[in-house]
């Protein structure tokens, strides 16, 4: 499912003018990162797609939707939308009462709820937690029971806001799992992050933003290695294009695989 | 005398089964700008809430041990006696803003309100902390309007005005940008140059290697490696164990095994990786 952002703008209330003008489209079945300063509208622009914030001039389209002419409830159906802190977001007694909210609201069968609870389940490794409170579980996992509860809604497009803040390496990986496995099943993800080594290793787009419009946006190997149009966004490089600028590769590598295989081939 | 002392420190919460500490002991100087890192439910938060006086006297549960700050016992002192020289910036900056107050200055000023310091003295040191962690733009802004970053900023501004003699950080950077990051880093690190000591848990390896004094690794509830940043953080113990590396220890590691990588030691900052992969 396609989304289609036309010349946005977007004013808080206060006055603050967060987005200044964005348009781009974003494909069925796109890996997307998004980067940037804070303050530079990340999270503004993406509760637009799920019709959270309507926009003060411009349009959003999710698929044939125009976000203005359909409810956030409505829109739920079609974007999944994790938050950053899980503590705005969590409200059952127990987990398996709070990942069965969503897909229940949507309206599926009970066969497919089972299915899509215990997928999600099995994603974030919360199968042995179902009868927990979420607030007895550590941050940690309560960010992890957010995830579920946003996966199991099997909405074509899934957002993720900054899902690995302050969550150790093992849960990083595991927060990659589920990326990767929403990927396989042909979804949309969109992520905000600031974890610009976690961006390299799992997306294909990235978009820099900086002052509430668009600095850089292609593949992430054009992004990540334009040094110092990403300063300007106060992101620095992925740590292993940093060190191949140092040493003076002759291409740009993002992650390990591309690092070895340009020095193997250097050796050579 | 050292200026922390933690002796034989063992502490479990109310309710729960095992200690979230276990026999810690820890001495550090003035001055020292420790990191803490391990896994989440490794004890590093409640590392910090100990250090802050808040385990036990606000969390109760069971304590054994001694906490020593500046020669002071926690056990003979209160939360309000403790907090004048111990400050903490939580994880979750959302849990720390005090929701009494309008603006970032009034709410960055609150604490120097609650120990009298006066007016005029409160309105240039908010200013002086604001400059320091550059956020004065905000001053007039609603902390709630605020971006998760930028309020993490201003809860570690609203700590630092306090001048605390041990400043505790939990994960103070999590939803910072890259750049900001590195920024608080070195504010962090010029104050410890003119004598504060900080305790700092973090995930980002590269800049605890680039700033840290020293590193505890923590590991269910007790310490399980100390030292310099480039002897903990380039273990092959700690890698085994689930700890995050930086990239450049990482991809070294694999070098190595390839013989692409001919020193004997690992890298863990930018320099010396590119000092090494030089060669």
């Amino acid at each position: 499912m396609k989304i289609e952002i036309n010349s946005l703008h977007f004013t808080y209330p206060t006055g603050l003018e967060a987005i200044k003008g964005i348009s781009l489209t974003i494909n069925s079945g796109e890996q997307v990162a998004i980067v940037g300063q804070n303050g530079a509208g990340k999270t503004t622009l993406v509760r637009h797609f799920n019709g959270l914030l309507k926009p003060t001039s411009g349009s959003v389209t999710i698929g044939d939707w125009d976000t203005t002419k359909y409810s956030v409830a409505k829109l739920a159906s079609r974007i999944g939308y994790v938050f950053q802190n899980p503590d705005e977001q969590l409200f059952s007694r127990d987990v398996l009462t709070e990942i069965e909210f969503g897909p229940k609201n949507l309206g599926y069968s009970k066969e497919k709820i089972d299915e899509l609870v215990k997928q999600a389940l099995v994603w974030t490794e919360l199968t042995d937690k179902t009868e927990t409170n979420p607030y007895d579980l550590s941050p940690t996992w309560r960010k992890m029971v957010a995830l579920a509860s946003i996966i199991a809604m099997d909405t074509p497009i899934v957002i993720f806001d900054e899902p690995t803040t302050g969550q150790d390496f093992v849960n990083v990986s595991r927060i990659a799992n589920v990326i990767a496995e929403l990927k396989k099943q042909g979804k949309t993800v969109i992520t905000i992050t600031h974890d610009i080594d976690f961006c390299a290793e799992n997306f294909e787009r990235v978009i820099a933003l900086s002052n509430g419009k668009v600095l850089l946006d292609g593949k992430a190997h054009e992004v990540l290695g334009q040094e110092e149009i990403l300063a300007q966004t106060y992101v620095d490089p992925p740590q292993l294009t940093r060190l191949g600028k140092v040493l003076n590769l002759k291409e740009t590598v993002i992650n390990q695989e591309e690092f070895l295989n340009v020095i193997v081939r250097s050796e050579r | 005398m050292a200026f922390i002392n933690l002796q034989n420190l063992t502490y479990k919460y109310p309710l729960t089964k095992t200690p979230a500490l276990q026999n810690i002991n820890l001495q550090i100087d003035k001055g020292e700008f420790i990191s803490v890192i391990g896994a989440n439910g490794a004890g590093k938060s409640t590392l910090c809430y100990a250090l802050a006086g808040f385990v036990p006297h606000f969390f109760k549960g069971e304590i054994s041990g001694e906490i020593e700050v500046d020669g002071i016992a926690s056990s003979k002192s209160t939360l309000d006696e403790w907090v004048v020289n111990v400050g903490l910036a939580f994880q979750n900056p959302f849990n720390q803003i005090s929701g009494a107050k309008y603006t970032v200055f009034e709410e960055i000023a609150f604490g120097l309100e609650n120990i009298g310091v006066p007016r005029e003295q409160m309105k240039s040191r908010v200013e002086e902390a604001m400059k320091l962690t550059g956020i004065s733009n905000l001053a007039d802004r609603s902390p709630y309007s605020l971006s998760g970053g930028q309020q993490q900023r201003v809860a570690l501004t609203s700590i630092l005005v306090m001048q605390p003699k041990l400043l505790v950080l939990d994960e103070p950077t999590s939803q910072m940008d890259p750049i900001g990051t590195r920024e608080v880093f070195e504010v962090i690190h010029n104050l410890t140059q003119s004598g504060m000591t900080v305790v700092m848990v973090e995930h980002k390896v590269e800049w605890i290697a680039h700033f840290a004094n020293r590193v505890i690794a923590l590991k269910d509830g007790s310490i399980f490696m100390e030292g310099k940043p480039s002897d903990v953080l380039t273990s092959d113990l700690l890698i085994e164990n689930g700890f995050g590396v930086s990239r450049y220890t990482s991809v070294a590691r694999e070098a190595k095994k390839q013989g692409l990588w001919k020193k004997e030691k690992l890298p863990v900052t930018l320099f010396e990786a590119a000092e090494g992969f030089k060669e």
